[in-house]
């Protein structure tokens, strides 16, 4: 079957099978390789994607579920001017070790600092409670986005996809 | 192949492709489906996918209950001022299932069809005292939630029918949840319980327990409602309705637990909820 989305802001059309894995078509079909396999489960979230805007998982989203949606992983996250900002302030902050669980966490955490005007530890624990570190570097991880969130100019996403403040950033 | 997958946006249509092609497996969240689709490897059957059905999502009033649309999804359930009013049990069962990505996704039909014994909406449902709405195209029909679950894994969904809400009764006074996993979040439960009662004057009424991960379906524990219904509130009837329930449950052994902890555990908690 064929299904027509949005991926990190262009519209992309793919043939596939109904059952196919979000995580392969990333990865195989366009190639955007952040995007990690964990478990492949639905237990560790290291493959967390953001669809529609909110945080879903790329193994558990099957090809026929995708038509019309709006996906938006790491790659595009970094394509915005304070979406790398805060990437580097995070790797800057010893967010990051070995880097498996880092894409599901910054988009996790992304999404968590965009709806938050004030954030606090137990609500950044709550937002990552499906991201698995299995570095276990969860102290510099939480310290990282608590320091995010006390910035002016902290990562902001759109709430909504069509968001006209987040194609703007997109196209900066 | 434009037959072989559908996303149906009605459910006329949705249960049309159903008849047509008995084989054909709904889904929605696909949180659990897609582990065990793709860890079988045989070929895949048609898939109907039911989350751009309308009728199907969404939470409305219902008399004095709810009526809760197969797909409203966990996330939903949380955000929905009508549950977070009146039914904080089912709120704070949403919020313990898996992480933010499972809840986003993850439906409360998809729950109750999944038939796990180990889902964790279905102890608060029993508990509850809820009943499903299934439509097929004769027509629809309610099922007490209680006898919806008639044996391990298995529904009495018939042939050609499709869960297509969940409907909730007025709210009890009190509510309780209580969940044990390996981890706070994102872990499958050990041991799940919900609690719903009247207080009434110091005693308690109308009760119902609800318990997940102790027996092959979700149980109601007759026999510590029954301990409990008309005795005083306090230690001394939260103590016996503990030992009522550890009697009654049949946990197994498994790669998450033992029957032995799940037993002990399932009374501790029995005791700590009535006693909150």
């Amino acid at each position: 079957m064929r299904v027509a989305f949005t991926l990190n802001g262009r519209p992309v059309e793919v043939e596939g099978q109904g059952d196919e894995r979000l995580l392969d078509l990333l990865r195989r079909h366009f190639r955007l390789t952040g995007t990690k396999e964990g478990c492949g489960e639905g237990e560790c979230g290291a493959c967390t994607v953001l669809m529609d805007g909110a945080a879903v998982l790329s193994c558990l989203t099957p090809l026929v579920q995708l038509d019309g949606r709006e996906l938006f992983t790491v790659e595009g996250l970094e394509a915005t001017t304070r979406g790398s900002q805060f990437l580097e302030r995070f790797a800057a902050g010893g967010g990051t070790q070995c880097g498996a669980c880092t894409p599901g966490i910054v988009l996790s955490a992304a999404r968590y600092l965009s709806e938050t005007p004030v954030v606090d530890r137990n609500g950044i624990r709550r937002a990552l409670a499906g991201n698995i570190c299995r570095c276990t570097g969860y102290e510099a991880i939480v310290k990282a986005i608590e320091a995010e969130g006390g910035r002016k100019d902290r990562v902001q996403l759109a709430l909504h996809p069509s968001d006209p403040e987040l194609t703007e950033e997109r196209e900066s | 192949m434009m037959t072989s997958q559908s996303s149906p946006r009605t459910l006329e249509e949705a249960l049309r492709r159903l008849s047509e092609d008995p084989a054909c497996i709904p889904i929605a969240g696909c949180t659990d489906w897609m582990i065990g689709a793709r860890s079988s490897g045989f070929e895949i059957p048609p898939l109907l996918d039911l989350l751009r059905v309308e009728e199907l999502r969404g939470i409305r009033s219902d008399g004095d209950g709810l009526r809760i649309g197969a797909t409203t999804t966990f996330s939903d359930l949380q955000q929905d001022e009508l549950v977070r009013k009146s039914y904080p049990v089912l709120v704070q069962a949403a919020g313990e299932v898996g992480g933010r990505q499972i809840q986003n996704r993850a439906t409360l039909g998809g729950n109750v069809v999944n038939a796990s014994p180990a889902g964790d909406s279905l102890p608060v449902l029993l508990a509850l005292d809820a009943e499903v709405e299934v439509a097929s195209l004769e027509g629809r029909r309610r099922i007490p939630f209680r006898d919806f679950h008639t044996a391990y894994r298995r529904t009495a969904l018939g042939e050609g029918e499709l869960l297509t809400a969940v409907i909730l009764p007025p709210a009890p006074g009190f509510q309780s949840f209580r969940k044990v996993g390996t981890r706070q979040a994102q872990a499958i439960s050990k041991v799940v319980v919900a609690i719903c009662a009247e207080n009434q004057e110091g005693r308690w009424a109308s009760v119902r327990i609800g318990a997940g991960s102790v027996a092959a379906t979700p149980i109601r524990l007759r026999a510590a409602e029954a301990v409990l219904e008309g005795s005083a509130v306090g230690k001394a009837t939260a103590e016996a309705a503990a030992d009522a329930a550890r009697g009654e449950a049949h946990p197994i052994d498994d790669l998450r637990s033992t029957a032995r902890y799940r037993s002990w555990v399932l009374g501790r908690v029995v005791r700590r909820m009535l006693l909150s």
